[in-house]
């Protein structure tokens, strides 16, 4: 190589030149890689703290007898805080009670969502103020806009209540509170869900639509046979977070039967042993199962409806 | 199988844009007609018009003697090829092709049965089970055919359906759509901005112009016969060349020199009432290097003499370019055409000349050359309305 006077090293050095070139790529690959995890870490680590050690130490807890009322009985119990919970009556019906919410509400809000977004994507006038005035319910903090509601079913006083059978007190049993509860869920949140979908109808070409009027569908087929499939990626987002929020349901109940009747959700009964109780064993237990449950449902979202949204199984050929 | 016949149809936009001016186009069962012009000419709304997409303003649209004003897309019975492709991004190519036949409630195995069918005219069959998204553009395209063909409409609404392709497909595609027109023998309307596409296709060409249309004929009539400036310099590739002139006693003086017109051409603008200012016209085609014309034809046609600007030698042909010291003035018409069609294509619209001439020509850049044309190619334009003069159809 040092006598470069021949044909073959001079090949024989451009080949290496160009193998040193590519490791020279990858280094600098890497570097870059290196300086991206730098810039993320102090991001990652807040985060870590401020999420991971939280969800680390309640499920420490919840392996604990805790009581704050009796400090010294402290010690490990293992999964015992579990199995009290979970063989617990007033737990399942929390848990009864707050699916039923889950899905009353968000099939609700799914199908007034969508009919609002269908709305607010067709105005062409005044687009800014429809939306703007659609989602006035939900700027509104949760716990006055609960004990707005509160106040209009209180018997005597309140407007709604009054426009019921004299002395009806909705608040006072199971069934009506639960209406109540969840006509005030799906009040605040529709606009959320309707903004959501209407980012989903935004994606939907427009000469799709056509081609469907073209190929001899109607309005309705249009919509569920055109509409629908193409969106349905934003239609996962959305009901997956309605889903997941409605499950934790705490303001509206805590204002408005403050869990009587039978109607707290898993996060009032949470609240209860944690903070009122102070016993954080069980209440870290809780914790623990509304956190699974939560996990599980986004799982189930995911893997059941995501793999079969469109451009998931385009292997990246777009 | 249909007629289609576009009666005064107009449409005007809510936002009060005038898009299509009283159109009136009879199409005959099975014929394949362009609508060309530039962008922005009302093309597809006059498409979408004849589809049930767009409310018609005014003048009636007649689907075989009917009036379809107010019929919906579905009962036309009408198929569409959308530039977009428009293919449903959810469904396998066999179900984007079977939709239409589903939503007409066809029993299972005629459904595959056509499907099938048109798959194998569209060179489809192994493309079946997949999802457009991992088609290429050329694919998608067809699938967008296969669609359009399956459901045997009475009608194929094309709406540039070829302006996603790059140039080699474009022209392979171009020569299916024609074969498969012809053998369908569909009533077939396509819209397009391409006058290359427009020139090969129709049976015949619709031209338009700011929702109006300027001239409906086969291409080979345009392409002789255009009825104005417009149509001139639309139709043909490099358009054609436009000088100033005046015109004396059927003698036109321009910077082509001094030409006599041939009687006919003559005759034509005497009927006309022709001005005395002109635009005369005349395509790249039309010239010739007079050392390669043979001495009988060299007579009877005239020349002139400048230095070639630059040359493009394409193989079989050359192009030669002049600059010719005259600034063509004087015609809005003009100046409006170069707008629309992106002034480098008009050549005329600056003081250029485009020639084409034989490969054997020995003509080179910036060495003078006498050029050879035949006056009775030349067209004369009313400068003020853009009208052709020699018009004779
Ligand atoms: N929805 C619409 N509202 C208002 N004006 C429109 C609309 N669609 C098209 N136009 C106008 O109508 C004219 C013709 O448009 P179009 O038919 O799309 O032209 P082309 O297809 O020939 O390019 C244009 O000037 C365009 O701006
Ligand atoms: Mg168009």
């Amino acid at each position: 190589m040092s006598h470069a006077v021949t044909d073959a090293p001079d090949e024989g050095s451009a080949a290496s030149q160009a193998k040193s070139k590519k490791a020279k790529l990858s280094e600098g690959k890497k570097a870059e890689r290196r300086l991206g995890w730098l810039l993320c870490a102090p991001a990652a680590i807040v985060m870590l703290a401020v999420t991971g050690y939280p969800i680390v130490y309640s499920i420490w807890l919840s392996l604990q007898r805790y009581d704050l009322r009796f400090p010294g009985e402290q010690e490990f119990v293992g999964f015992d805080n579990y199995i009290a919970v979970l063989t617990n009556s007033y737990w399942w019906t929390a848990f009864g009670t707050t699916m039923l919410i889950t899905v009353v509400t968000v099939a609700i809000e799914f199908v007034l969502g969508m009919a609002l977004a269908l709305v607010m994507h067709r105005t062409l006038v005044g687009r800014g103020l429809v939306r703007t005035v659609a989602l006035i319910p939900y700027g509104i903090v949760t716990v006055a806009a609960a004990f707005s509601w509160y106040y209009a079913w209180t018997p005597e006083t309140g407007y709604l209540a009054n426009l019921l059978a004299e002395g009806g007190a909705p608040l006072t049993e199971y069934g009506p509170s639960l209406l109540i509860i969840a006509l005030a869920e799906v009040w605040k949140t529709t606009p959320f869900m309707a903004l959501l979908l209407m980012a989903g109808l935004a994606l939907v070409p427009d000469d799709l639509m056509r081609a469907a009027s073209m190929d001899g569908a109607n309005a309705w087929q249009r919509f569920t046979k055109v509409m629908l499939p193409v969106m349905k990626p934003a239609i996962l987002v959305a009901v997956l977070f309605r889903t997941l929020d409605a499950f934790r349901i705490f303001d509206n109940i805590f204002v408005l039967t403050g869990g009587s009747n039978d109607t707290s959700s898993v996060s009032m009964q949470t609240y209860n042993n944690l903070i009122k109780g102070l016993n954080l064993g069980i209440g870290s237990a809780m914790a623990v199962l509304i956190f699974l449950t939560v996990a599980l449902i986004a799982f189930v979202f995911v893997k059941g409806f995501g793999t079969a949204a469109p451009g998931s199984d385009d292997g990246g050929k777009r | 199988m249909a007629e289609i016949v576009l009666d005064k149809v107009t449409k005007r936009y809510p936002d009060g844009a005038q898009a299509v001016s009283e159109m009136n186009i009879e199409i005959a069962d099975g014929e394949f007609i362009i609508l060309v012009g530039p962008s922005g000419c009302g093309k597809s709304t006059a498409l979408n018009m004849i589809a049930g997409l767009e409310d018609i303003s005014g003048g009636e649209l007649r689907i075989d003697g009917q009036r379809a004003n107010e019929k919906s897309p579905k009962d036309r019975d009408i198929a569409m090829v959308f530039q977009s492709y428009a293919l449903y991004p959810h469904m396998s190519v066999r179900e984007n092709m079977a939709f239409p036949l589903r939503l007409a409630k066809v029993d299972d195995a005629t459904v595959n049965e056509k499907v099938e069918e048109a798959a194998q005219i569209l060179d489809l069959n192994q493309h079946l089970d997949r999802r457009p998204a991992n088609l290429s553009g050329g694919q998608r395209q067809r699938v967008a055919m296969g669609r359009a063909i399956v459901r045997s409409p009475k009608a194929f609404l094309m709406d540039e359906p070829l302006s996603n392709l790059d140039a080699k497909l474009r022209g392979q595609m171009r020569t299916s759509v024609s074969k498969l027109q012809k053998q369908l023998a569909v009533t077939t309307v396509y819209v397009t901005h391409d006058q290359t596409e427009a020139m090969t296709l129709g049976d015949r060409v619709v031209v338009l112009r700011g929702g109006h249309v300027q001239q409906i004929g086969s291409p080979q009539f345009l392409y002789e016969q255009p009825a104005n400036l417009f149509v001139a310099g639309f139709i043909g590739s490099p358009s054609m060349n436009f000088v100033p002139g005046t015109l004396e006693d059927g003698v036109l003086k321009s910077v082509l020199g001094t030409t006599v017109l041939t009687d006919r051409v003559r005759r034509l603008v005497e009927a006309a009432g022709g001005p005395r200012e002109v635009i005369a016209g005349i395509r790249p085609e039309h010239f010739e290097d007079v050392s390669l014309v043979d001495e009988k034809h060299r007579e009877a046609g005239a020349t002139f003499r400048s230095t070639v600007d630059v040359l493009e030698s394409m193989g079989a042909e050359k192009y030669a370019y002049f600059s010719l010291d005259e600034q063509l003035t004087g015609s809005e018409e003009l100046a409006e055409l170069a707008a629309d069609a992106g002034s480098a294509d008009v050549p005329g619209s600056g003081s250029t000349i485009v020639t084409r001439l034989d490969a054997a020509s020995a003509a080179a850049e910036g060495r003078e050359l006498e050029v050879w044309f035949d006056p009775e190619r030349l067209q004369l334009f009313d400068p003020k309305s853009g009208k052709n003069l020699t018009f004779d159809g």
